[in-house]
């Protein structure tokens, strides 16, 4: 909705912006003529039902799929301008689909999102050490960073791969359903891990599938519908119960979280009564 | 109640289905006349005709029923049990890479062809038929015995990987034998192209009944591979005995290749191809792809020997080579035409 | 466990596997302890088996002798025997072996597959087809044969390239188009190796099963000269295969420019596989072998480029004094190759699993 207006100052420019995207996936047009601006310093959170074209959207905005028409434009410059390492440096990307190469260790799979960062010469730094060993205690999994990756739980599993986005230390991090596996004390662990960074300066973009975990942590929600965003902005103005009902098809109440604040939203009760048994 | 995807099923709904089979009945039974009507013999149609019903010279008699009709029995055979085999070895390894002779068919079936020309001067092909089925069995438990070593049920990864590097084996001492022996390399020259010369009613009957159990198994195992097609845990949980047919699998697989490879030399490439096309043209359910590679296996071994038949007059291109040729142009210009999926 | 040595820049960080990090004025490199040692240890085993290859023969001389001709101290009749007759073919089985196992391991990791292997993009079947024409169609002096081969090889690769590629390389295409022109070029060496006369037709497999017998000085240094240069870019494209092992997202991500990266490593697993073929005729196995043989040794996720390389070597020199000195008969090394491989990978597979039982 709103657009760059020309040169700013480099601490307000957007570092990650679409204009006019379009994206075709097997053949389909996904997503046609999309704008989007991700405020910088924000958290922004992709919500929609499934299919909508969020995840296709987040690949395009990593630069994983190449735009069918339009641009996508990182730190003020048109994505496919830059290296693949220099991209990397910029932008931390956690994939749906990422395979654990057998045998390796944690401490070892973390390193490796230090690739951006080293050179043929170059294969340890004292930089690459102290970003591996902040990654692993950040994400708690430092005292499992000698065991192999195959032997841990899906959980521990999902946190291991946040810890090797975090070691690459990009400024922006895009992460598509980073709580998937999880059990909810991680998933807010996670998510608080993410505020947490992102209160440090980094800006986040994840899509998050649970509304009210995106209504608590977001400060920016942009809400999608079959390839089109249909709202844009802070959750409390942007999750309302129509929203809701439009988008995602659910009769609903939203409520203000007792505890945060945010918008709460809750299914309305249309559970069909049990039939009475007659009889002893 | 978790939601389990369905395979989609790309050739739209029953009347298409209908439709290919239909297709490939017609090209069936075309593909069996032109195999009992042309060959290097001319003979007119009217007279092979005449000879089915018991007329006919004494010639055209041999030609027609010595000749042409076992091959054609011979060609049929062959041609569903390896494309059925292939169907089934795709699935179980879920690997496009997979074809019948992956659990070492063909390595052993050679080896003990190679061992009997070499040392015991077998040369007919109703010798090498037991020699390769013999050969086929014995390499096939050897791979599964080794793959299970230790215990646990061989997984499919791990039978492939046992499977390639047995079958490397016995094929390296299979060449070793055959390039210190001529005479014994030129008759394996002839056998590993794959031929269907000269297989008369006694090299296909003993082998039918086995052909015929392994379709059997194939079609009664079909439904618990669309189940494990899901996931081995999601199989169980809608009854499947995940281990038992895994073991039926594996065994039709060894009678069906194995019967193939005895009668007809090693024909990899059916197995590899005929599966490929079914699945890309008529969906993703195990049950059809049985069904749709026992109808265009056939199709293409009998479509390649004809071929053989009459491209070199007067001598033979052996079928193993031509249904390469065939085979291979079909393979690529599907594989190019869709955003083919693994399986 | 703890985790490493190092000089320079300190690293404390214990991976869970002891390596080695190596640092001179900010420039490092990291090197696996246990890779390294089965490096050192195989390629000892290399020159123990390198100086078997130049003592044994029809005129077999002492390790003594052997160790004077190299040392420059012997001369006369051993000196032409090892430096003219063993030396050059010494020398290819190890380089060859090396090359092709570095190629196995560069397609293994590419398409994380533990069975791929060049075979599979048709260059032993194309460079057999090549060969063969040489041979049969224009008369087949040596230099033809080996152009032929190479032509052939590279052709086949070329082709399949051109029919897989429609805006992108995709694996799965790609594997189905190399299977499909791999299955036709070897109908075609089927067809021509049965209309010809026995000996042509044996000579002809005997090159087709891979033979070091035809390997002189002449064919020896330039082909050796070529995989050493081809070798020496492995480190370029090593880092960004092996972020392949990833998925290709997670490479992408971490800074892989993917569709590149994998096009230059193929394209140099060819370049290593298509200079062997050229002279050697297509050698089975060990492509296939000795990458799989070499994690297994050396337990490390991936497969460690260099070590490998080693492994190849020696497992190729192995099999050629087998195919010389052990077996009666004459047997090509590629028939030797595929039995010792085959035979050892199934060890492992047993011994794997018994160990996890």
């Amino acid at each position: 909705m709103s657009s760059p207006t020309g040169p700013l100052d480099p601490p307000l420019q957007s570092p990650l912006q679409a204009a006019a995207l379009g994206l075709r996936y097997d053949r389909r047009n996904v997503i046609d003529d999309l704008d989007i601006v991700v405020p910088p310093g924000s958290f922004t959170v992709i919500i929609g039902p499934n299919a909508c074209g969020k995840s296709t959207l987040l690949r395009a905005l990593a630069g994983l799929l190449p735009a069918s028409s339009g641009t996508v434009l990182l730190d003020g410059r048109d994505i496919v301008s830059y290296s693949a390492k220099d991209t990397a440096r910029r932008l931390g990307l956690l994939p749906q689909s990422a395979v654990s190469p057998e045998g390796i260790t944690v401490a070892e799979l973390v390193a490796r999102g230090r690739y951006a960062h080293q050179r043929l010469l170059r294969q340890w730094s004292a930089a690459d050490e102290s970003a591996v060993t902040d990654a692993l205690r950040v994400t708690n999994v430092a005292d499992l960073a000698t065991r192999p990756v195959d032997e841990l739980s899906g959980g521990q599993r999902q946190r291991v791969w946040i810890a090797m986005v975090l070691a690459q230390q990009t400024p922006l991090i895009l992460l598509d359903e980073p709580t998937t596996y999880l059990d909810i004390a991680h998933q807010i662990e996670v998510l608080n891990l993410l505020h947490d960074l992102n209160g440090r300066g980094r800006t986040i973009v994840a899509v998050l599938h649970d509304l009210n975990h995106a209504a608590r942590y977001a400060s920016n929600i942009i809400a999608m519908q079959d390839g089109r965003i249909v709202a844009q902005g802070p959750p409390g103005t942007t999750i309302t119960a129509e929203l809701v009902a439009e988008v995602f098809g659910l009769a609903n109440v939203v409520i203000s979280d007792p505890l945060t604040g945010t918008p709460l939203v809750v299914p309305a009760d249309t559970r069909l009564p049990h039939p009475v048994v007659t009889g002893a | 109640m978790a939601t389990i995807p369905v395979p989609a099923v790309r050739a739209g709904r029953g009347a298409a289905r209908a439709a290919w089979f239909g297709a490939a009945l017609v090209a069936l039974i075309t593909a069996v006349t032109l195999s009992v009507i042309v060959g290097a013999n001319p003979l007119h149609p009217g007279a092979v005709l005449d000879t089915m019903f018991g007329g006919g010279t004494a010639e055209s008699r041999f030609v027609v029923w010595d000749q042409r009709i076992p091959r054609t029995a011979a060609g049929m055979a062959v041609g569903a049990a390896l494309g059925v085999a292939g169907a089934l070895i795709q699935a179980f390894t879920r690997n496009p890479l997979a074809d019948p002779g992956i659990l070492g068919v063909n390595a052993g079936a050679a080896f003990f062809v190679a061992v009997g020309i070499t040392f015991f001067g077998v040369t007919s092909p109703l010798g090498y038929v037991w020699l390769a089925c013999a050969g086929a069995l014995l390499l096939t438990v050897a791979v599964y015995a080794i793959g299970s070593a230790g215990g646990q049920a061989a997984g499919p990864v791990r039978l492939t990987v046992t499977g390639v590097a047995i079958g490397a084996v016995f094929a390296g001492l299979t060449t070793g034998l055959t390039l210190t022996h001529p005479d014994a390399f030129d008759r394996m020259r002839g056998w590993s192209a794959g031929s269907l010369l000269e297989r008369g009613f006694d090299v296909v009957l003993p082998v039918l009944p086995l052909v015929l159990v392994g379709l059997a198994l194939a079609l009664w195992a079909a439904p618990g591979l669309n189940s494990i097609a899901l996931g081995p845990d999601v199989a169980r949980s809608q009854g499947v005995n995940v281990r038992r047919i895994q073991l039926v699998v594996l065994l039709a697989v060894t009678l069906l290749a194995g019967s193939a490879t005895a009668v007809a030399g090693p024909l990899v490439f059916v197995g590899l191809v005929v599966p490929h096309v079914v699945r890309w043209t008529l969906g993703t359910d195990q049950r059809r792809i049985v069904l749709g590679s026992m109808v265009l296996g056939p199709v293409l071994v009998l479509a390649s020997d004809v071929l053989g038949r009459v491209a070199v007059l007067p001598s033979e291109m052996p079928v193993g080579v031509v249904t390469a040729f065939l085979g291979a142009p079909v393979l690529i210009a599907l594989v190019r035409r869709r955003s083919a999926t693994a399986l | 466990m703890t985790g490493t040595v190092s000089t320079g820049p300190v690293s404390t960080l214990d991976v869970g596997r002891r390596r080695i990090v190596l640092g001179i004025r900010g420039l490092t490199v990291v090197i696996g302890l246990r890779s390294a040692l089965v490096g050192v240890l195989v390629l000892l085993v290399t020159v123990f088996l390198a100086l078997l290859a130049l003592a044994l023969g029809d005129f077999p001389l002492t390790l003594a002798e052997v160790v004077g001709v190299v040392t420059g101290q012997v001369d006369g009749l051993p000196r032409i025997v090892v430096l003219e007759w063993r030396l050059p073919r010494a020398m290819a089985a190890v380089l060859f072996g090396a090359a092709l196992a570095v190629a196995g391991a560069i397609f293994q990791t590419v398409t994380r597959n533990p069975l791929a292997s060049p075979d599979i993009i048709g260059l032993a079947n194309g460079s057999f087809t090549g060969m063969l024409v040489a041979l049969l169609v224009l008369g087949g002096s040596w230099p033809l044969l080996t152009a032929g081969s190479l032509i052939g090889g590279l052709a086949a690769a070329v082709l399949i390239y051109l029919l897989a590629y429609r805006g992108g390389l995709h694996g799965f295409r790609f594997i189905v188009v190399g299977i499909g022109i791999s299955a036709m070029l070897a109908s075609v060496n089927t067809w021509m190796l049965l209309r010809v006369e026995l000996e042509t037709a044996l000579f002809a497999s005997a090159w087709g099963a891979g033979t070091l017998n035809s390997v002189t000085a002449a064919t020896a240094v330039p082909a050796g000269l070529s995989i050493v240069l081809l070798l020496a870019l492995v480190p370029l494209v090593a880092p960004a295969v092996r972020q392949l092992d990833l998925g290709d997202d997670a490479a992408s991500a971490t800074g892989v420019a993917v569709g590149r990266a994998r096009l230059a490593a193929i394209a140099l697993a060819v370049c290593l596989v298509s200079v062997v073929t050229a002279v050697a005729g297509p050698i089975a196995f060990v492509a296939l072998a000795a990458p799989q043989i070499t994690r297994r040794l050396t337990a490390t996720p991936g497969i460690p480029f260099v070590t490998t390389g080693i492994v190849g070597g020696a497992l190729l020199l192995g099999s050629d004094l087998i195919a010389q000195h052990v077996i009666p008969l004459t047997v090509p090394v590629g028939v030797v190759t595929v039995v010792l491989g085959g035979s050892y990978l199934v060890w492992l597979l047993i011994h794997e699993s018994r160990r996890r039982a």
